[in-house]
């Protein structure tokens, strides 16, 4: 202990030092009362709209033509009405009460300019693939916007939650919208000021003065929500639990579409064997995943899209408990037979497979972990590989791998590109390269489908048939879990996606008031 | 000595340009050979959901579909035209980035430096003075201990105990997170932790040859003549003993340059400080080159320049030496 207290002598000394030189306070800090400070993991990479922030709603500096209910039904923002369809051509018509933080009325320009901004190829917007249905955008009068589509795209206007930029501003110039929060300034890795719009037209928020601060370690953040320098925060289920039942404190779980799962490559002679995937599905125990590695702020998934969304199919599910029984069956069935080693093989064929998962991801490790030890039970070896995004892209096609995507919006986000055929081993898309014609056509039925009950069928069939090849073995449905100080009535929890950069439980900051 | 000096500064900038293109020759071989992508860097959570058809646009319009040596000869001509390109990960110009974040780094560079240099001469000094006393003994131990521990390692204890244990100090950023302006009492409250952790990862060296050139010079004639003449222990310490030891401290202090460069990396991540060491490692992070390689040549711009005035301070104080470039 000596030399470990010795090295701290010059070190008290120097802090002395320091501390005489300075008239600083030494008090802890404390947030001046109209001032919310929201802990955030992580921060975003740019604040404009264009360059990718918060496409599908929930900025506090934007507002797209529409916007979305915690039911996530669609409603008018910027635009007037929900606008009309008609096949290949969307028109929408715009408040008139609506200007920018600058002071300049919004007009159909700026929407204009925002969509073609997007789909720039010099601008190098990563959502551009996004907004690819679009054909043109264009501005008859200045309270009217008519877009135009390639083909007929249902989805349409689930995109239109895209924040609107005013015209002729440099990409990375301090963001102006219409939002309900004015820019005040922004410290990188640090923090972003923001302040109430005044004049917002939706009403101006209670909240008058924001600090979204950034911390991307866990522990930190739950530090510094227990000393009392945020006012919220967003934690991993293990880090809240410290808060339950606290005084002045409130802990909600929010259901989510953000899933984990299996992507099995259907190229190869185990993983491509459909007893093998069905088995490996049957022995899964969902629901221990659930309660030991998600502390319980999760739920078991069977598919896709997620429960509690207008999409999901109730006919789609599984038991949350293993079936080891029928998993055998199926196996032994299908002719893989238990080996010398404990492992199944077929023809000569031993039932292993390779898992893989981003290395740095505890959670995705975790749930690796439980898949290799649950199917071990019923004879098939699965290896572990933690490895870099980078190295795990090009064995896609060969490896299995954790992955998770789940927007709640419309069934056709990312659900298209994963199984479509044409998209097979383009990147991230379809990796697995599964091919089912069926699919193939229930996807394009879905995607240019306007009449909702219809589209609702179509998708229910979608579901049914990937769960019937077994495609994936998804795992676990993710809860998100904030804390949040003080009594607030207008907190309005809706099932949030597997991105956070619309806001989730912060969505509708602008809404709430103190609870009096 | 004016013309020495001048001969002197101008050899060692005729060596600094080869240097510095060697630099961007090295750093462009590395970054080539780096297995991560640029641009699912840059889409970050994104990249999973874009089209691979999208992610070649970028990778187009940033030029990384050219052969490596046309890639290395454009950003060379941009460079020497005074155009650092954009930073990827963050969206905006290469010179604005460093700009805003450079006084940051500056500010709690050179208050460390200060502090650095006034601690380790007194401590130092105080060891020497009270040569193999108990108080020596903890003094060098301390030094040595501390020359061996990581600096990361230093800032996350000392953090742990005055932020998270005493809460005396804040545990990191620039202001208090529900601060919205900046005001100075503010910064210069969140900038102690820092700045002493900096200052005191790079003393022990200095502290150690301070007090072992003073130790040398006490046996010296002089000392033992000034003593003789019954003057004050301070004033013999001091004015007699301190001044001629302190010579070669000069060139030590050019020296730990590169050191304090490598600190500055540690410390700014570690305390959050927004400054340009903290983003040299979310360029690297982030494989954003355009940023990494604007801040790598300012970090050996910075070696360069601070071995130049340790060795041009040299000159002025010692006539007698003779430096590369001064015969």
């Amino acid at each position: 202990m000596t030399p470990f207290r010795a090295r701290f002598a010059p070190l008290v000394l120097i802090s002395a030092l320091a501390l005489t030189g300075c008239s600083a306070p030494t008090a802890t800090p404390s947030s001046p009362d109209d001032t919310f400070v929201l802990g955030i993991s992580s921060e975003p990479d740019t604040l404009n709209p264009v360059l990718g922030y918060a496409p599908d709603g929930g900025s506090l500096l934007f507002d797209g033509l529409l916007g979305r209910d915690a039911d996530l039904s669609l409603r008018p923002a910027l635009a007037d009405k929900l606008p009309e369809t008609d096949g290949t051509t969307v028109t929408f018509t715009l408040r008139k009460d609506v200007t920018f933080h600058d002071g300049t009325p919004l007009t159909s320009e700026d929407v204009v300019h925002t969509y073609k901004a997007v789909l720039d190829e010099k601008n190098n917007s990563g959502i551009r693939g996004d907004f690819a249905a679009i054909e043109s955008v264009e501005a008859p009068d200045p309270a009217t916007v008519v877009f135009r589509l390639k083909y007929p795209y249902a989805a349409i206007l689930q995109r239109a939650t895209l924040g609107i930029v005013p015209v002729g501003r440099a990409l990375d110039a301090e963001p102006v919208g219409t939002g309900p929060y004015t820019f005040v300034s922004r410290t990188p890795g640090d923090k972003l000021v923001l302040k109430a719009n005044p004049s917002y037209w939706g009403g101006a928020p209670a909240i008058r003065q924001l600090v979204v601060a950034y911390a991307g370690d866990d522990n930190v953040r739950a530090t510094r929500m227990a000393a009392g320098e945020f006012d919220a925060t967003v934690l991993p289920p293990k880090a809240a639990a410290r808060f339950e039942n606290r005084q002045g404190l409130t802990v909600h779980k929010v259901q989510s579409a953000d899933y984990r799962g299996v992507m099995f490559p259907f190229g190869q002679p185990v993983t491509g064997d459909l007893a093998i995937r069905k088995a490996v599905n049957l022995a899964l125990d969902r629901q221990a995943m659930v309660d030991t590695i998600l502390a319980g702020a999760g739920e078991p998934a069977f598919g896709p899209i997620a429960p509690g969304t207008t999409w999901h199919n109730p006919a789609v599910a599984g038991s949350a408990t293993p079936d080891q029984a029928q998993a055998t069956r199926l196996l032994d069935e299908a002719g893989w037979h238990v080996g010398d080693d404990g492992v199944r093989a077929k023809d000569g064929t031993r039932a292993s497979f390779t898992l893989m998962y981003p290395a740095g991801d505890a959670l995705r490790k975790d749930l690796a972990l439980a898949v290799a030890s649950d199917v071990k039970k019923i004879g098939v070896d699965v290896r572990l590989a933690g490895l870099d995004w980078d190295a795990i892209e090009p064995r896609m096609s060969k490896d299995a791998l954790v992955m998770g995507y789940g927007a709640p919006f419309d069934p056709d986000y990312t659900n298209y590109e994963l199984f479509h055929s044409a998209f097979a081993g383009q990147g991230f898309f379809n990796p697995g390269h599964y091919k089912a014609p069926e699919v193939d056509a229930l996807l394009d039925e879905g995607r240019e489908e306007p009449d909702p009950v219809v589209r609702k069928r179509t998708y229910d069939a979608f579901q049914q048939r990937i769960s019937d090849d077994a495609a994936w073995a998804y795992l676990v449905y993710l809860k998100h879990v904030y804390v949040v100080r003080g009594e607030w009535s207008g907190i309005a929890p809706s099932v949030e996606p597997h991105a956070h950069d619309t806001g989730g439980l912060f969505r509708n900051l602008a809404e709430w008031k103190p609870a009096s | 000595m004016t013309r020495a000096l001048a001969r002197m500064v101008l050899w060692r900038l005729a060596f600094t340009v080869p240097l510095l293109f060697a630099v961007t020759l090295g750093m462009f071989a590395l970054a080539k050979a780096s297995p991560f992508d640029p641009v699912r860097q840059y889409l970050g959570d994104r990249a999973v959901v874009t089209s691979p058809e999208v992610m070649a646009q970028i990778r187009a319009n940033w030029g990384l579909d050219r052969p490596v040596a046309e890639q290395y000869l454009t950003w060379l001509g941009n460079l020497v035209q005074g155009d650092l390109g954009d930073s990827r990960s963050m969206h905006r110009p290469v010179a604005e980035v460093i700009g805003e974040r450079l006084g940051w780094t500056l500010l709690a560079v050179s208050c460390a430096l200060v502090l650095m240099l006034v601690v380790s001469l007194a401590v130092g000094a105080l060891a020497a003075w009270r040569h193999d006393s108990w108080l020596d003994r903890a003094i060098t131990g301390s030094a040595y201990a501390n020359e061996a521990a990581p600096v990361f390692w230093t800032a996350l204890i000392v953090m742990w105990v005055f932020a998270v244990k005493l809460q005396w100090l804040p545990p990191g950023g620039l202001t208090d997170p529900a601060a919205t302006t900046l005001e100075a009492g503010d910064v210069l409250h969140h900038m102690i932790l820092p700045v002493a952790v900096l200052a005191f990862s790079q003393s022990s060296w200095l502290l150690l040859f301070v007090r072992e050139s003073l130790i040398t010079t006490l046996r010296e004639d002089f000392v033992l003549g000034a003593r003789a003449r019954g003057l004050r222990e301070r004033t013999v310490i001091v004015r007699h003993a301190l001044r001629s030891a302190l010579l070669p401290f000069v060139t030590l202090l050019g020296a730990r340059i590169p050191e304090l460069v490598t600190g500055a990396i540690l410390v700014e991540t570690v305390f959050s400080w927004p400054g340009v060491a903290s983003a040299s490692v979310q360029a690297a992070l982030a494989a954003d080159f355009p940023l990494l390689a604007a801040l790598t040549l300012l970090a050996t711009l910075a070696v360069v320049v601070g071995n130049l005035l340790a060795d041009g301070a040299y000159v002025i104080a010692d006539p007698r030496v003779r430096v590369l470039g001064v015969s």
